[in-house]
Formats: structure tokens, C-alpha cells, sequence
């Protein structure tokens, strides 16, 4: 496996500069993607997401515990994201490397800032008691844009969860036994769109090849057309020009994506 | 013995296996890849390799290294697995290097390492056996040089009674003798690659389930032949 | 299977075909009288030879391949190149068809250069390249794609017929690499794109019979839906 050489490079940039894209795609336009929920039994709720050839699998499972201090009647949430070496001949050696931490707390931020968890909701006994929502995020094979694909696929799962049944009594969660009740959600559904900039143009949704040339990025989290978190990636610098039009690149393609999830 | 009489939590007769359904190419970025499951057991293996083995220490001059890691799921059972590497894992991962070890012809890329990767995306018991039917799928699938594939199945005793294919619910047995375990690893020309036992059997009966493991074997090896043949091809 | 043309997938440990007189060749190992599979891929038995083709497997590099990779480092006397096997090939200067200044390897070639290359040489301490032919040399622009190296023979053809289609068909220069990598230089982006497109086209039915055809008629297709 050999990392996108630089011609393919020169000749992406190229053919951007034309406005145009390998697959035939334009700059704004996202793969084919396909959502499918309930794909592990064992979780509370759990979704495959795949844009393209990449591939995503999303378990939620919930468990009661101790709040946080400073929150001592609501629920809590923790994001891990994990680039199995399966899905890729580049994901080597043992330790989480920074870009697995780097999805699982970009996801993280676009949920907790749009408030789409109620967490006041998952409270059991002030004080004591609360669920805790973990979202476990794991790559099956990399073909670009894991970061959206995460994104999406949280959601899924999330949307699809449902809350087990909790004994009072023997203060246990009996797992394996569901409540009709889902995850208490907003309606708006918190949705992560990254632009990428290649040479002086920018693009969503990009393969492997062209996310290796890429050089600067924007994953911005929307909901109900209101952004509520950001995050910049990568080293190069954007003008100010150039971020203004990726605001205007999440609104347009904001709209088709939520269409989407909203189905789900 | 082999009793007609003896219910199983699933209904399934004593020597039954649970469904299953075994797929190649599943990762299109691996060399090779496959996925197999017993019921609601589901792994999914991705091969690497032949290739360069760093660090250039570690590398043996006589023949190939093949290195398996086997890692469940956080959400693939009831109660999370925190991520990362656990002595359990590590230990599955040893064992299904050994299983696969004999039949794969490592003097053919000395200096140099396979690499299998093997995850539980959902488990009911069986998952070292799903493994390993996944790996040995995505040995061949990858065009790594091999002698034969090997074949994974557990078989258990609940009390008194062998039983093919354990479930989650069967491992927990508690009646009479409680349960045994036994996952056994066979190529299809009957040699034992792997075999592991937690629980409390006489030889004879543990001859008998040998004799079930072979029988049950021999069946995933046909279902592992067909998921090779079937493909078009990458 | 007795036929010479017939073709059929077989798994390791299968034993493909049984006699006294026949002769196993590559991928296959003789037990007793049967010729057993030691590799997943297509079993041919041509002249008592019976071997197995692999549809799959990284690449196996062989003295006099063309290959193609990236420069991955530089040393003292040469380039470490990339090929894509489990070692990586070497070119030393000495290899390079003009005189190059000892101090100044990377003004030749740099890190992150791909070149095309042959194999002159493969012993216990790695595999030796050379630029001293036609054809071999940095590359400059175009476009890299990978395919599965084991497709590779039928990418080229029958004498190169395949190949030489293709490049007609999409007026550009394509050099195939044994080890899967293949350049493509068109004049027009498009064209280099199609090239691909077909390259895709043939990998995806390496293994059925007609496909000379199936690949004209396709050309055929893709010409009328561009024309305005």
C-alpha cells in the first residue's frame, strides 16, 4: 500500500481547479450512503454507517452510576472512537493514535454542544444515580472521511437506542431487557459536516486519496440550521474568504443530509 | 451419550449447530478478509501480509511470523468491554495464532509477518471459534501460501449431557456438573490444532466429544469451502 | 478436470486433479498421487503441469519485472523504493543510465518520487533496480493507480493485446508495472480517467473468457453515451 503519491496529487488539484472530481462527483456532493440500525444485538442501540467504500460501526451501552459532581441530576455521556487496524493497512501498532481521539471528541463536541441528549432526563436518583450514555465509534475500512461517517453514524445508533430496564430494588440495569423508552433527543438532529481544503479548492466527503492530499479542514456541527460547534484540523491556515464559503458549503449540504438521517 | 431427550435453552438438538453464515472481501482495504458467524456470534477478520516485520529484530531469519489479535467489541456483549487489550484478548489472540500456526506454510516468507486481525462485532459464546473460522478464510482469501484450512467449533458438556455449539446461556449452566467447554480446532484431515477445556469430564467422554467436534468440523469446513468459491473475485 | 482450458477455484488443501503422471507446478505440492492446492486460487492443468494461479496475494517479485514505486529513502549510494512486495527494492546509482553527483541523490530523485524500474537482481540482501533501459525512469506527471497484482497478466493481454487496446481506445501511454502499479499519461485529464475506468473494467472480469470482446463492446458504448 503505497500512501497517494504526489502526481495523483497534482492531477486531483488539477481536475479540482476545473471544479471536477474523479468519481464524477462535484466539490459539495457526498457519496452514496447507507444507514442500517440494530446491527449488535448486545447493544442498547447500534448503527452501520457507510459513505462510499469507508465503513463505520456505532454501539450504544448504557450503565448507572455516580454523577458528576458538578451535574449531580443529570446523565452523562463519553464518545470513544477506535481506527481498528482491520480497516486499514495504515492503522499499525497497539496505542490509539491522535486521530482516533480526535474523532471521538470532535463527535463528542458536535453532540454535547447541540444539547441533543437531554442528560437532565437520564437521571435516576439525584445525587446518586444516572445513566451514563457511552457511544463506542469503530472503523471498519477507510476509504476517507471517517470523521463524517462517525458523525452519522452516532446519531444512528443513538436514534435507534432504547433504554434498558433498570431494578430499583437490586439496583442493577437488566440488560437484555429493553424499555420502549428511547434516549431522551432533541428534535433537531445534530449533524457533522467536514469541509476539506485541497490546493485552493474546497470539497466534502473526500476518498482516502484526496483526504491524503488535503491540507486543511473545518468539521462543523449543525442542527436545526444553527451551528453550535467547530473544530479546525490540520496545519495549514484558511483565509477568511475561504471560511465563509465553507459556511456556505455546511448550509447547502446541511440540508440534504439531514433529509437523510431524519428517515432513520 | 448423546440423548434425544435433552432441551436446550434454544430448542436446538444436542449435536445441532446454530446457523451459520460465512462471507469473504467483506474489508476492501485488507488483502484479504472475511467474516463468519454461529448464530448471533459474528467476527469479522482482516489479513495483512505477507510483509516487512518491523522492528528488523523481531524478524526470524527461518521462517514467516503470523500475528493474530482478537479484540471484542465494547457493545458486542451485555456488559461494555472497556476498549483496549485485555488479558483475556491476549490470550485468545496466542491461541488462535496456534490453531493457525500448523497449516500455514510460514517457511515461504521467512523475515516476514501476516497479519490477522480479528474482531467479535457481536457475541453469544463461540467467539475464539468464530474467530478463528473468519481467520483461516481470510488466510486463504489473501493468498497466503496454506497447507488446508482449519476449522473451529465448541462443544460442551451441560451436566451430564455433550452438546455442538455452545451458546451464552449453556456456558452459564448451572445444574448437576454445571458446564464444560471445549472449542476444538481441526483441519479437515482430522489433525487437532487448538483444543482447550474449562470444567470437569471423564476420557471417555471427552474421546466422544472429540468424536462430535470432528462430525461438526467437517460441516463448517464444507460451509468455509463454499464462501471461498462463491466470490467473483476482487 | 481434464480439459486443458477448463478453469476452476480451489481452496488450500484441495486436491485439484490425481495421476502418477502429472507434475506439480507453483502453488500446488505432489501427496502420493494427487496434486493438492497450496494456495486459494484458479487450478490449471496444461501439458501434465498442474498448477494454481492466485487470485490473490501481495506481489511476488520476480528478476527482470517492470515495476513501478515511490522512493521511500535515500542513502549514501542509492534510493530505497517502494514496490509494494515485503521488501523494498533498491536502485543504486550505479543503476542510473547518467552520470549522478554523490552529494546530490535528490536533485535526481527525492522522496515521494515515483519511478518505474526493473528488477535485475533479487538475492538474501534485497532486491536490486535499474533505470539502464527504455521506457524506465522518474515519472513526471500522470496519474498512479494500484490494482491486485495477480491481475496483472490479464491487464496486458495476450502479447499485450489487452493493454494495446486500451491505450488506443483512450490515447494514452500506460505502463503496467508487474507489481500492480500502473501509470497512465493522456493529454487530457478525462482521457487518463477513462483509462482507469477501463483498467477497472478488466480487473473486475479477470477471470471470465471472452473478455476481449466484452471489453470492445464496452469501449464501443462508452464512445456513442460521449458523443454529443
Amino acid at each position: 500500500m503505497i500512501i497517494t503519491p504526489r502526481i495523483n496529487g497534482d492531477r486531483i488539484k488539477r481536475y479540482l481547479s476545473e471544479g471536477k472530481r474523479f468519481d464524477g462527483r462535484k466539490p459539495d456532493e457526498f457519496r452514496e450512503i447507507t444507514i442500517e440500525t440494530g446491527v449488535s444485538k448486545n447493544a442498547e442501540g447500534s448503527a452501520r454507517v457507510k459513505i462510499g467504500e469507508t465503513e463505520v460501526l456505532v454501539g450504544i451501552k448504557m450503565a448507572v452510576g455516580e454523577p458528576y459532581p458538578d451535574s449531580p441530576d443529570a446523565g452523562n455521556m463519553m464518545v470513544t472512537a477506535e481506527l481498528l487496524q482491520l480497516s486499514s493497512p495504515r492503522f499499525e501498532g497497539g496505542r490509539p493514535g491522535f486521530d482516533s481521539v480526535e474523532i471521538g471528541r470532535v463527535v463528542d463536541r458536535g453532540i454535547r454542544e447541540s444539547k441533543y441528549i437531554d442528560f437532565s432526563k437520564l437521571c435516576i436518583e439525584k445525587g446518586k444515580k444516572v445513566w451514563t450514555v457511552f457511544i463506542d465509534i469503530y472503523s471498519i475500512n477507510d476509504d476517507g472521511n471517517l470523521l463524517d461517517a462517525a458523525g452519522i453514524g452516532a446519531i444512528a445508533a443513538l436514534k435507534h437506542a432504547k433504554i434498558p430496564k433498570y431494578d430499583e430494588k437490586e439496583g442493577k440495569v437488566l440488560f437484555g431487557e429493553l424499555t420502549k423508552d428511547g434516549l431522551p433527543l432533541a428534535k433537531g438532529v445534530p449533524i457533522a459536516i467536514t469541509v476539506y481544503k485541497v490546493g485552493d479548492k474546497l470539497l466534502v466527503d473526500p476518498t482516502r486519496e484526496e483526504e491524503d492530499v488535503s491540507e486543511a479542514r473545518i468539521t462543523t456541527g449543525i442542527s436545526d440550521g444553527v451551528i453550535s460547534s467547530m473544530q479546525k484540523g490540520m496545519e495549514k491556515s484558511l483565509s477568511v474568504e475561504e471560511f465563509n464559503k465553507i459556511l456556505d458549503i455546511v448550509e447547502r449540504v446541511w440540508k440534504d443530509l439531514n433529509s437523510k438521517i431524519e428517515k432513520i | 451419550m448423546v440423548t434425544k431427550t435433552f432441551k436446550r435453552p434454544d430448542g436446538r438438538k444436542v449435536d445441532e449447530m446454530r446457523k451459520i453464515t460465512a462471507k469473504v472481501g467483506i474489508v476492501p482495504n485488507a488483502d484479504g478478509s472475511a467474516m463468519f458467524s454461529f448464530g448471533d456470534t459474528i467476527a469479522v477478520a482482516a489479513v495483512y501480509g505477507p510483509k516487512m516485520m518491523h522492528p528488523q529484530h523481531s524478524q526470524n531469519a527461518e521462517k514467516g511470523t503470523l500475528r493474530c489479535q482478537y479484540n471484542m467489541l465494547s457493545f458486542s456483549v451485555t456488559d461494555r468491554i472497556r476498549p483496549g487489550p485485555s488479558r483475556r484478548s491476549m490470550e485468545i489472540s496466542k491461541i488462535t495464532e496456534w490453531a493457525l500456526e500448523p497449516v500455514v506454510m510460514l517457511k515461504d516468507f521467512p523475515t516476514q509477518v501476516v497479519d490477522v486481525h480479528i474482531n467479535i462485532l457481536q457475541a453469544n459464546a463461540s467467539t475464539r471459534c468464530a474467530g478463528i473460522n473468519a481467520a483461516a478464510l481470510a488466510l486463504a482469501h489473501a493468498g497466503v501460501p496454506m497447507k488446508n484450512l482449519v476449522s473451529s467449533v465448541s462443544i460442551g458438556k451441560l451436566d451430564k449431557q455433550l452438546v455442538v455449539d455452545l451458546i451464552k446461556e449453556e456456558e452459564d449452566w448451572e445444574e448437576g456438573e454445571g458446564a464444560t467447554d471445549m472449542p476444538f480446532t481441526f483441519t479437515p484431515d482430522g489433525q487437532l490444532t487448538h483444543v482447550q477445556l474449562d470444567g470437569k469430564i471423564t476420557p471417555k467422554q471427552l474421546k466422544e466429544a472429540v468424536e462430535l467436534a470432528r462430525k461438526a468440523t467437517a460441516e463448517i469446513y464444507e460451509i468455509q469451502k463454499k464462501a471461498l468459491k462463491e466470490i467473483g473475485g476482487k | 478436470m481434464t480439459e486443458k482450458n477448463e478453469r476452476k477455484i480451489v481452496i488450500p488443501g484441495e486436491i485439484i486433479s490425481s495421476g502418477n503422471d502429472l507434475l506439480p507446478g507453483e502453488g500446488t505440492e505432489k501427496n502420493g498421487e494427487n496434486i493438492i492446492a497450496l494456495k486459494y486460487g484458479l487450478a490449471e492443468e496444461m501439458n501434465k503441469l498442474v498448477k494454481v494461479i492466485p487470485l490473490s496475494g501481495v506481489y511476488q517479485p520476480r528478476r527482470g519485472n517492470v515495476v513501478i514505486g515511490k522512493v521511500e529513502n535515500i542513502t549514501f549510494n542509492g534510493w530505497v523504493i517502494n514496490i509494494g512486495a515485503a521488501d523494498n527494492g533498491f536502485l543504486s546509482l550505479m543503476e542510473v543510465p547518467r552520470f549522478v553527483n554523490k552529494d546530490a541523490l535528490d536533485e535526481v530523485m527525492s522522496i515521494g518520487d515515483m519511478m518505474v524500474g526493473k528488477i535485475w537482481n533479487i538475492n538474501k540482501r534485497g532486491i536490486d533496480l535499474s533505470l539502464k533501459s527504455r521506457g524506465l525512469g522518474k515519472i513526471e506527471e500522470g496519474l498512479i493507480i494500484e490494482v491486485n497484482p495477480n491481475k496483472v497478466p490479464r491487464i496486458i493481454g495476450k502479447e499485450g493485446s489487452m493493454i494495446k487496446l486500451i491505450k488506443d481506445e483512450t490515447d494514452c501511454n500506460i505502463t503496467v508495472g508487474q507489481n500492480g502499479v500502473i501509470w497512465i499519461k493522456g493529454n487530457k485529464i478525462e482521457d487518463e480517467l477513462f483509462a482507469k475506468k477501463a483498467i477497472h473494467f478488466v480487473t473486475e472480469r479477470s477471470f471470465i473468457s471472452g473478455l476481449t470482446d466484452e471489453i470492445t463492446k464496452w469501449f464501443a458504448e462508452q464512445k456513442k453515451e460521449n458523443t454529443p
